[in-house]
């Protein structure tokens, strides 16, 4: 199972981005998020949104194998045995693994809680099959 | 505090001086946040007969407890100022994403004080907050100016911009932010350009804390789901505010060529539907909003994109100026943006000046050589220059309906269409009493969004002048502000019919404190009274006569549309003023009796 994202239906309102700082921190924090939404006014006027695929580049690299997968297959970072040593972070080929020590003390990334799907109003997000290229 | 970013911001534009202080108990108790917060710091802290372009004058920027947080809408800032157009309250309510930024930052108000000698900007991120040089950004239009900050500064900051409408003292300038949100009314832009604030960009960090974490997730995500689940998502979306126009053309409530109809033989050239299909390329969403009713065009025509227009600006522009082609909406809308002025108050002027020109009362020498007749798009664009930089008869514009008509007089008063001063939205209320009343007493001027009660007109019976009728007016004026008092937005309960109580325990999830909304609807009562004050406050005489509408509504009948023939009876005007100052607690002149004062807890504020 992975996130996908059309982002053509994305309106950039951030809610996704709130629901997944609860989920990975406990904290209302959008800058914590583990989805990256780029604006691009005035023109073209569309959104691009990154999530993350589950392809496991971050946890071949991990020195600390901190990032594990959940019981969905996911992978995660167990932020007790990461050491931040950024080596994850240039390997995502989406840019959506994340080290950022001034908000955190440890690397995170999507683990699929699905949070972000629930609250999209527009369906722009939703959990599927990797296989599947759409719902 | 839990919801609250925790402090308050002053900077003070004269001698530099930035300090924070914390966001007061007693404030939060009695007012929550928002337009809450700004009623309060207005009334405590300008001073009585300040002059709203003078240092004394303050603007208040605020958000609320929802604000940043996951809640459908939770975008919505709150400015308020002493306003330039009105001389009375203002206070307007901006969407997008900069109340958000705001709570990061730790701030639940940012209180603009006193006047720079030079253009500054304010830049913030987390705790540093700095006031830079803006030379080589004043007179820039908005869109450039929020291209800059965005390829400086990255896209997590947030950017409030003014034009060079407020630059140049146009009382109905905006302020602008997110490529095409506004806080349009009533003049909050020009204040900022009298500051010589040329914008505020903001960044945060910080993390919002809540009372309980697990409840407030629970119960906000309720409230999506809620949503999600709503039968009028996907009709809502698709169209946004622009889903009203094919409606209010039908019963006669678009304002067609000045207010003199409410229904336009071209409308079909404008309604939402057409928008739709013909330059909609994105649904744009304020903060958290499930349910997006901003609409992202691109006009081929015109070769622009635009974030709009929405049913305000459609009306205004497109009806209001006898404009039936959507395109040329877009481009107007993209102008005012722009050069940073209320596209609401604009469309009525220029709407007011073509009836003017139609009438003979204003002529070609007048106009600049301009053939201001009803539908001229091309005079319209130039126009809309003209007011942004108070040039020819645009200086004239400038002034807003009111003053432009006192001055250029020959019965030009009658058809200006305005409360208090302030130009009358996109509603014509011909034949709609509530709605009517509700511009009449609304608290900044003729704006809808206090008490959009043109439904319940149709609903009830469009003529009838009955207590009930000015109840439900006095309910949603009380109810549907406390929306911008949170920091959320109104248009999920309004549009997706979601069930108010949801709110309640999110709202007690995120501040620890349990609130109904019978409480809430008491301190919406408690600001409306506050800000009623005010304006009598500052304006000597201030009574009754504030309240009435234009003469249009109750003297002349449309000739054409779905309103043909139809009227509000004057004494019908009164009758409706009577029975909402009976059941306000109002004096029969519409001041706020001793008892009623002492009930809202606002004796000692306003002693």
């Amino acid at each position: 199972m992975r996130l996908y994202v059309d982002s053509a239906k994305c309106s950039g309102c951030n809610a996704c981005r709130v629901a997944c700082s609860i989920n990975l921190f406990g904290e209302n924090n959008p800058k914590k998020a583990a989805i990256v939404i780029e604006p691009h006014f005035p023109a073209p006027g569309v959104y691009g949104v990154k999530v993350c695929t589950q392809c496991g580049d971050c946890a071949a690299v991990c020195p600390t194998e901190a990032i594990k997968q959940n019981e969905k297959g996911a992978y995660y970072v167990d932020f007790a045995e990461c050491n931040l040593c950024e080596a994850c972070v240039p390997e995502c080929p989406e840019g959506v693994m994340f080290v950022r020590t001034e908000l955190a003390n440890a690397a995170w990334k999507c683990d699929l809680c699905g949070d972000c799907v629930a609250v999209c109003g527009t369906s722009a997000l939703w959990i599927a099959e990797k296989e599947l290229v759409a719902a | 505090m839990n919801g609250y970013g925790g402090q308050i911001l002053r900077v003070d534009l004269t001698n530099g001086k930035i300090t924070k202080e914390p966001t007061p108990a007693e404030l939060v108790r009695d007012f929550i946040g928002g337009r809450g917060f700004g009623a309060y710091f207005l009334f405590k802290e300008v001073p009585k007969g300040a002059n709203p372009l003078g240092a004394a004058n303050k603007l208040i920027i605020s958000s609320g407890p929802f604000s940043g947080l996951l809640i459908p809408g939770a975008g919505k800032c709150d400015f308020t100022t002493k306003s330039p157009l009105t001389g009375g309250y203002a206070s307007a309510s901006m969407g997008g994403h900069f109340t958000a930024e705001m709570k990061y930052a730790g701030l639940d108000s940012i209180i603009l004080e006193g006047l720079s000698s030079k253009p500054v900007y304010l830049f913030i991120d987390d705790d540093k907050v700095e006031l830079r040089d803006a030379a080589d950004l004043w007179g820039k239009g908005t869109i450039a100016v929020e291209k800059h900050f965005r390829e400086k500064l990255g896209e997590e900051f947030q950017v409030a911009v003014i034009g060079p409408g407020g630059e140049n003292g146009v009382p109905y300038a905006c302020i602008n932010h997110d490529y095409g949100r506004q806080a349009g009314r009533g003049g909050v832009g020009t204040v900022m350009g009298v500051k010589k604030v040329k914008a505020i960009v903001i960044h945060g960090t910080k993390s919002i804390p809540v009372a309980d974490l697990a409840a407030y997730r629970k119960a906000g995500m309720a409230i999506y789901k809620a949503c999600k689940d709503a039968e009028g998502l996907k009709e809502w979306t698709r169209y946004g505010t622009t889903v009203v126009t094919s409606w209010c053309d039908e019963v006669g409530a678009l304002p067609t060529r000045n207010f003199s109809a409410g229904s336009f033989e071209g409308g079909k050239g404008i309604y939402g539907q057409t928008m739709r299909e013909k330059i909609v390329i994105t649904d744009k969403g304020c903060f958290g909003c499930p349910s997006p009713c901003g609409k992202y065009s691109r006009s081929k025509k015109y070769n622009i994109n635009v974030e709009g227009p929405e049913y305000e600006t459609i009306g205004l522009m497109g009806a209001n100026l006898g404009i039936d082609d959507i395109e040329a909406v877009a481009r107007a809308n993209l102008l005012c943006d722009d050069l940073g002025i209320d596209t609401i108050s604009t469309g009525n002027a220029i709407g007011w000046a073509m009836e003017c020109y139609e009438k003979g009362i204003l002529t070609k020498k007048d106009t600049g050589g301009l053939d201001l007749k009803f539908g001229n798009i091309e005079a319209t664009f130039e126009l809309i220059g003209k007011i942004a930089r108070r040039e020819g008869l645009g200086a004239l514009l400038a002034e807003g309906v009111k003053k432009a008509s006192q001055k250029v007089g020959k019965g030009s008063e009658k058809f200006a269409i305005h409360v208090k001063g302030m130009e009358q939205s996109a509603y014509a209320t011909h034949n709609a009493t509530a709605m009517l009343l509700a511009y009449m007493t609304c608290d900044v001027g003729a704006h809808h969004n206090r008490s959009w009660a043109i439904t319940y007109d149709l609903q009830v019976g469009r003529d009838k002048v009955v207590p009930e009728k000015v109840a439900r007016v006095i309910w949603l004026q009380n109810f549907r502000p406390m929306f911008d008092v949170l920091g959320g937005c109104r248009l999920q309960w309004v549009e997706l019919g979601i069930d108010r109580t949801l709110y309640e325990p999110a709202l007690e999830a995120i501040t620890g404190v349990h609130r109904t909304w019978e409480d809430l609807e008491k301190v919406g009562e408690r600001i409306w009274n506050l800000t009623r004050m005010y304006w009598a406050r500052e304006n000597e005489g201030f009574g009754r006569q504030w309240d009435m509408p234009s003469p249009r509504f109750y003297e002349e009948p449309p000739k054409t549309g779905a309103t043909k023939g139809q009227i509000t009876r004057f004494e019908d005007v009164n009758t409706l003023l009577d029975m909402y100052y009976e059941q306000r607690g109002w004096t029969a002149d519409g001041l706020p009796k001793p008892e009623t004062v002492e009930r809202l807890g606002l004796a000692e504020l306003v002693a």
